[in-house]
Order: structure tokens, then sequence, then C-alpha cells
């Protein structure tokens, strides 16, 4: 049976600190002026972590790997997206790829 | 004012596509509604977790833990290192989401795929009304799906047999390769996900994603990664 006020509280503070983390960079921009070098920096470093986001959820689940139909959907998209194809055509065809792998009894 | 603004900056194409990846938000919504209920959580949880926390692979993540018998801290803290890489996306979208009071809800609203949706914009102007629509499409999407995932138990448990697994990764892969044509940003990008890859198997869910900021030690600029438009 979960702990209702436990559960209320951790969610209460999972929110605040939340909240805090996605704040944090807008207060902190606010307080003082970044100069161009800085600003270019944030910039690649936002592409870096979401690029390594790609990556980790694409390739693998938990701590092991992902199998073989996520990846390949994902590649399917990738490389569609390479080919400056639109973006919806992108999105289904990583699904579609992945979908139709797994109705094959892939992983 | 400002929704009337956001919708008179967004072009068709990139309001067709931020609809999309809302109703695919909305998808894995329904999935994580039902999939709380169904593991014997009350309906409140994944809600309140959705209405304040707003964050999918952190509430995934909490349901998980406290679903499974694990401690509600133990959740938590779990959840907030999944979150952590918001104080870097705040860092490089503060500009986007602007000043005064918009800070409080343009936070909130942060998400990995309206953070890249902006990113990959080129103007000021276009980027604060990607984001803001997609902060504000991906909200209502993933509430309703949440809700109704709940209440309707299980109707979608297993988002993977539509594919939907493979879908969030191509669309943050569409959203960064533009990006990723600067050759600085891309060696930093690629050392940052070996980084990631190889800490996988060892580290806690979230961590592995903020090593690969040690990529950034890589970074050697010639030009301008994106133009910063001020």
């Amino acid at each position: 049976m979960t702990n209702t006020p436990l559960v209320l509280v951790g969610i209460l503070i999972l929110a605040v600190g939340t909240f805090s983390l996605r704040f944090a960079g807008p207060v902190m921009r606010s307080r003082f002026e970044l100069p161009e070098r800085a600003q270019q920096l944030l910039a690649a470093a936002a592409i870096v972590l979401l690029t390594a986001l790609v990556a980790t959820s694409a390739l693998t689940d938990g701590h092991g790997p992902a199998g073989v139909a996520r990846p390949a959907g994902v590649l399917v998209g990738g490389v569609l997206a390479w080919r400056k194809a639109p973006f919806v055509l992108v999105v289904v065809a990583a699904a579609a790829t992945a979908a139709g792998l797994r109705l094959l009894g892939v992983p | 004012m400002l929704m009337r603004s956001i919708w008179r900056t967004l072009d068709r194409g990139l309001a067709r596509d931020i609809g999309l990846v809302c109703l695919a938000d909305g998808v894995v919504g329904l999935s994580y509604g039902a999939i709380s209920v169904g593991g014997g959580l009350p309906l409140w949880v994944p809600v309140l977790l959705s209405l304040v926390v707003f964050a999918g692979a952190s509430q995934f993540l909490f349901v998980g833990i406290v679903a499974a018998g694990g401690s509600p801290i133990a959740a938590m803290i779990a959840g907030l290192l999944v979150n952590t890489r918001h104080v870097a996306f705040g860092l490089a979208v503060s500009d986007v989401i602007g000043s005064g009071w918009r800070r409080f809800p343009g936070s909130h609203l942060m998400t990995d795929e309206n953070v890249a949706f902006a990113m990959g914009q080129d103007d000021l102007r276009q980027r604060r009304a990607a984001y803001w629509a997609g902060g504000i499409g991906i909200f209502v999407c993933w509430n309703i799906g949440v809700v109704v995932g709940g209440a309707a138990g299980s109707v979608i448990t297993d988002t993977d047999v539509f594919g939907l697994d493979a879908a969030f990764p191509a669309v943050l892969l569409a959203l960064v390769l533009p990006a990723l044509r600067d050759r600085a940003t891309r060696t930093a990008a690629l050392i940052g996900v070996v980084f990631a890859l190889a800490a996988t198997p060892f580290l806690p869910s979230g961590l592995p994603v903020l090593l690969a900021l040690a990529g950034m030690l890589f970074y050697r600029a010639g030009k301008p990664a994106l133009e910063v438009s001020r």
C-alpha cells in the first residue's frame, strides 16, 4: 500500500526542485550580461546534451542495450532528416520502422 | 496578447511539426497514466506529477519506483537527477523565454522537445514562438493524455507497439541536426555521446546524459555554433 503523505511530499519536493533547475538559467542570465563567446558555448552545450539524449534514448534502455527495432527506427528517421525530408515523414518513418520490425518479431 | 503574437509568428509548417510532437506526447501521456494506475497507484499521483513536475522521463521513473514498492524519497532523488539537464537548457534559452513574469510559466514549460524546436529556428522571434507554442501545446496534450489514460486504465500501456520509443529520439535528432553541421559543435557532441553511452551501464539514469557535457572540453569554436540574435 502506498504511503500517501510521503508520496505527496516526494512529488512536491520533486516539483519544487525541478522548477528550480529550470528557473536557474533564466535567473542567472537576467542578473548579468554574458559575452557573445559564453552564449555560443551555452548554445553548444545544449546541443551536446540533446545529442547525448538522442543517443542514450535510442540505444539504451535502463542500464542495458535497447535491442534492434528502436535503434533501427531512429536510424531511418535520422537518415531521412539528414536528407532534409519533411519532419512529419521523419517521425512517422522512425515509428513505423520500429513498430514494423517488432511486428516481425525483432526485439 | 502573447498567444496572438505566437500564432502570427509561427509559420504553417512549423506549427504542423509542433502539433505532431504534441500529439505524440499526448499518446505517451496516455500510456504513462495507464501504467501508473495499472501499477496500483491512485489516479491523483500521475495527474499531480504531470501538472506540477511536467517532465516525462522523471515522472516515469518516479511512478516506476513507487509502484514497485520503493521509497518516494528515493523516487524524488532519481527524478531530480534526470531533470538536472534543465539547468543547461535554461541557460541556453533564457533570452527565448524572456524576462519578468514570463520566466515563471516559461521555465515550467521547458521540455527537451520545445528547447530543441527553439534552437532549430533562425531568429529570436521564431525561436520564441516555437518555444512557447511547443511548451503550451505539449503541456495541454500531455496532461489530457495522462488523465484519460489513467481514468481509462489499460487502453494503451505499451507505446513501443507503435514505435513511439523510436519516434522521440528521431524528433530530437531531426531538430539538432542543423546545429550539428557546425564542426566544433559536432565534435563536442560526438565525444559527449561516447561519454554518455560508456557511463550508462554504471550510473543512475540522468547522470550519463549530464556527463556528455565533458564533450565541451573538446569544443573549439571557429564561428558561432548558432547565430545568437538579440
